[in-house]
């Protein structure tokens, strides 16, 4: 295809593209820098056709944020709570079953679930938390736990990371979400979440759960105090990851919201921040099938536009977001289905309902 | 070639698109294409990386309305409650406000109000200029129209009228769609499309300069949109008066058409449609009000070179139901992270 750009470092990596190259950190860095937007949209959705063609997925999912007592404290988080602050809480068991099947008559495909490391909670507690949701919910995939929480479990536990995997896969757990990274560097770690693990650890945990035949997402938190090269290099200490497990699933950017948290004066990340991101991730993860447009940070108008610049999934109707309204958020909380599919077909696209795996679900098989 | 291909080769060319091409473009070109060819465009037309914007301020003098749009939230009848027309007070405090806050010009518009006659207009126009050092954007045609019949006087001298106590530009509102057919079912009370564009030539011809506008997704399909782009485009070729094109997305909230919003996406793709249709307007702006900020941003590479006005005070859109606002240094921020030199300008797009 016939492509010009308005910034000739653009061509060369265009170039690469078209042969099937490998993109380097230094076309990492030049994405991020451009000032052809455009031009860098044209070649991320040229890999995104060849994977995905015109198809847009979503899942209908519910979120539980069992609780928001975390003894981590991350600088950049708004959500968190100490026990015994006003708004803390911990669902109980009948609250988590209350929950689900308040919504039981949806057509819920996922749940989501993560919370907050409580440290009041037993590791039966999860166990339970599992089982419970299988039950009420057979048919739906669970996607849960980050590896921040799957690091605090296996303490918790006495288990060995194996060991703690297994035992949550018997219990119902079939995925995890990929939260927690951040930013995968010691100096960013050490300034804004140092009680939480590094990324040596959260890329070794990450490498055995998909040892251990479990896919995850991946994540990258940007736009607070991280650096171009240090967002290029946390893409590819991903790809190098996957390219050892291939447990990867979809790799989402989230865009950084400080209201409540303590970076509160950094001001909002910018559509261009956001559609660079996207771009970025589509380009440099080669080998991740999928780049998630993640609404809910951007908004829903927003993430129409990242379907043309290299995202091929919305993530899920969720309703129920929590953790991303309390650091300001201002899209809705939850999408019904039908907002969904309009979404994604006034955007361009043909909307592809999946369930966790990505197999679409044709609802007149159900 | 395919079709899209040679409709693409002329814009590359530089050649004029008729309305057949215009309209192929809309319905085939996928979003980026329709970007990079607005984006050259835009360099075309403002070759540096600069994105300009207005310091001013939307003053309505009066929400009371016969038009009864069926788009429209704003609007009172005579006989509702909530109609009003603005006070000496209250046009002096907005204007003194304005301007300490470093306003260069005021968008002045209201509603087609039955009891308002000229000396109406003259009398407020008088009064601002005797007590204030600022440019008065004001009116649309079909205000200036609505005068012009109750006063029996042509559009030519209405408009003398007006620009000798005052009135400096006009804005392009009340544009809408310009087929008459969609006028009809949505506004039947307001001014017809040629009366639209002769009240534009009219001014044009008297040395004023406007600025045109056009609010779609309600009743319009792409056919009409190319229609009111190819009228406005022969009114420039015959008077080169407009400033600067403007169009966004009809908000349906509160108002008596019930249909779904239009996409962002869609709203890029006219945008970007509108740069490459308008080979004879400088300026496209685009629409913070309607679409947020970060679609604003985006549409800064789909054809726009403009952010409008930081608006210290917007009510009509707002009583739609979509009120975000940009403080100037959230505007000049997006525009700089967006690669551009944010640029205060005046009425005219000079650099102030």
């Amino acid at each position: 295809m016939e492509l010009s750009f308005l910034d000739k470092r653009l061509e060369a990596i265009y170039k690469k593209v078209l042969n099937n190259s490998r993109l380097s950190k230094e076309d990492g860095i030049n994405i991020y820098k451009t000032h052809d937007l455009i031009g860098l949209g044209k070649i991320a959705d040229h890999v995104r056709r060849r994977h995905h063609g015109r198809k847009a997925f979503y899942v209908y999912n519910q979120h539980l944020n069992y609780t928001n007592v975390c003894k981590n404290r991350c600088r950049f988080c708004a959500y968190a709570k100490d026990d015994g602050e006003r708004e803390a809480y911990v669902w109980s068991m009948e609250e988590i079953r209350a929950r689900l099947l308040d919504r039981i008559d949806e057509p819920i495909h996922e749940l989501h679930i993560v919370g907050g490391l409580n440290e009041s909670l037993t590791f039966d507690y999860f166990i339970d938390l599992l089982k419970t949701v299988k039950q009420v919910r057979p048919t739906a995939t669970i996607k849960a736990f980050t590896c921040v929480e799957i690091d605090y479990l296996s303490n918790l536990a006495g288990l060995t990371i194996e060991q703690t995997i297994h035992k949550l896969k018997d219990a119902g757990l079939e995925m995890m979400p990929g939260g927690g990274a951040e930013i995968l560097n010691t100096r960013i770690h050490d300034s804004l979440f140092p009680k939480k693990i590094d990324h040596k650890r959260w890329l070794d945990i990450v490498r055995a759960v998909h040892k251990a035949g479990i896919t995850t997402n991946a994540t990258m938190l940007y736009g607070h105090i991280e650096t171009v090269e240090e967002r290029v290099d946390h893409l590819i200490a991903l790809r190098e990851l996957q390219d050892e497990t291939g447990g990867f699933s979809a790799f989402i950017p989230l865009a950084f919201h400080s209201e409540n948290t303590e970076l509160s004066d950094l001001p909002a990340t910018t559509a261009v921040d956001d559609l660079k991101n996207i771009a970025a991730a589509r380009l440099m993860l080669d080998n991740f099938p999928h780049i998630k447009a993640y609404w809910v940070m951007i908004g829903e108008k927003l993430a129409q536009v990242a379907l043309n610049f290299g995202a091929d999934d919305l993530d899920g109707t969720i309703i129920e977001e929590r953790i991303t309204h309390t650091a300001g958020a201002r899209s809705a909380k939850g999408l019904a289905k039908d907002q969904m599919e309009q979404m994604i077909l006034s955007a361009g696209f043909i909307p592809i309902q999946r369930d966790s795996f990505y197999n679409e679900i044709n609802e007149l098989n159900i | 070639m395919s079709d899209l291909n040679r409709i693409i080769r002329k814009i590359i060319n530089n050649q004029r698109l008729d309305k057949q091409d215009g309209l192929a473009l809309l319905e085939q070109a996928d979003l980026l294409t329709m970007g990079g060819l607005a984006n050259e465009k835009r360099y075309l037309f403002n070759p540096k990386k600069k994105v300009t914007y207005v310091v001013d301020r939307n003053i309505n003098y009066t929400n009371i309305c016969v038009s009864g749009c069926r788009f429209c939230a704003f609007y009172k009848t005579p006989s509702q409650n909530g109609g009003y027309v603005i006070s000496k007070d209250s046009l002096s405090q907005k204007i003194q406000e304005t301007i300490d806050l470093g306003g260069t010009q005021i968008l002045l518009q209201g509603g087609m109000h039955p009891d308002l006659d000229l000396s109406f207009y003259v009398d407020m126009l008088t009064f601002i200029k005797q007590n204030f050092d600022i440019h008065i954007h004001g009116f649309s045609p079909p205000e200036i129209d609505f005068i012009a019949q109750k006063s029996s006087l042509s559009i030519a001298d209405t408009i003398t009228v007006l620009k000798d106590a005052g009135l400096a530009s006009i804005p392009g509102g009340g544009a809408e769609i310009l087929c008459d057919d969609i006028r009809q079912q949505a506004s039947p009370n307001k001014c017809l499309s040629d009366t639209w564009l002769d009240v534009m030539r009219q001014a044009h011809l008297l040395g004023m300069r406007s600025s045109a506008t056009m609010m779609f997704g309600h009743l319009e399909d792409d056919a009409h949109i190319l229609e009111h782009l190819d009228k406005i485009r022969s009114l420039q070729d015959e008077t080169h008066g407009f400033t600067a094109f403007i169009p966004w997305t009809f908000q349906p909230d509160n108002t008596r058409i019930e249909v779904k919003k239009k996409s962002s996406v869609e709203y890029l793709r006219v945008l970007a449609l509108s740069r490459v249709y308008l080979d004879n307007i400088d300026n496209v702006q685009a629409s913070w009000v309607t679409q947020g900020d970060k679609i604003a941003q985006t549409a800064l590479f789909f054809g726009a070179n403009d952010m409008g006005s930081t608006m210290i005070e917007e009510n009509v859109v707002a009583s739609a139901g979509v009120d975000f606002m940009l403080p100037k240094e959230e505007l000049t921020r997006l525009i700089q992270a967006a690669g551009f030199e944010p640029r205060q300008r005046d009425c005219f797009y000079n650099l102030i």
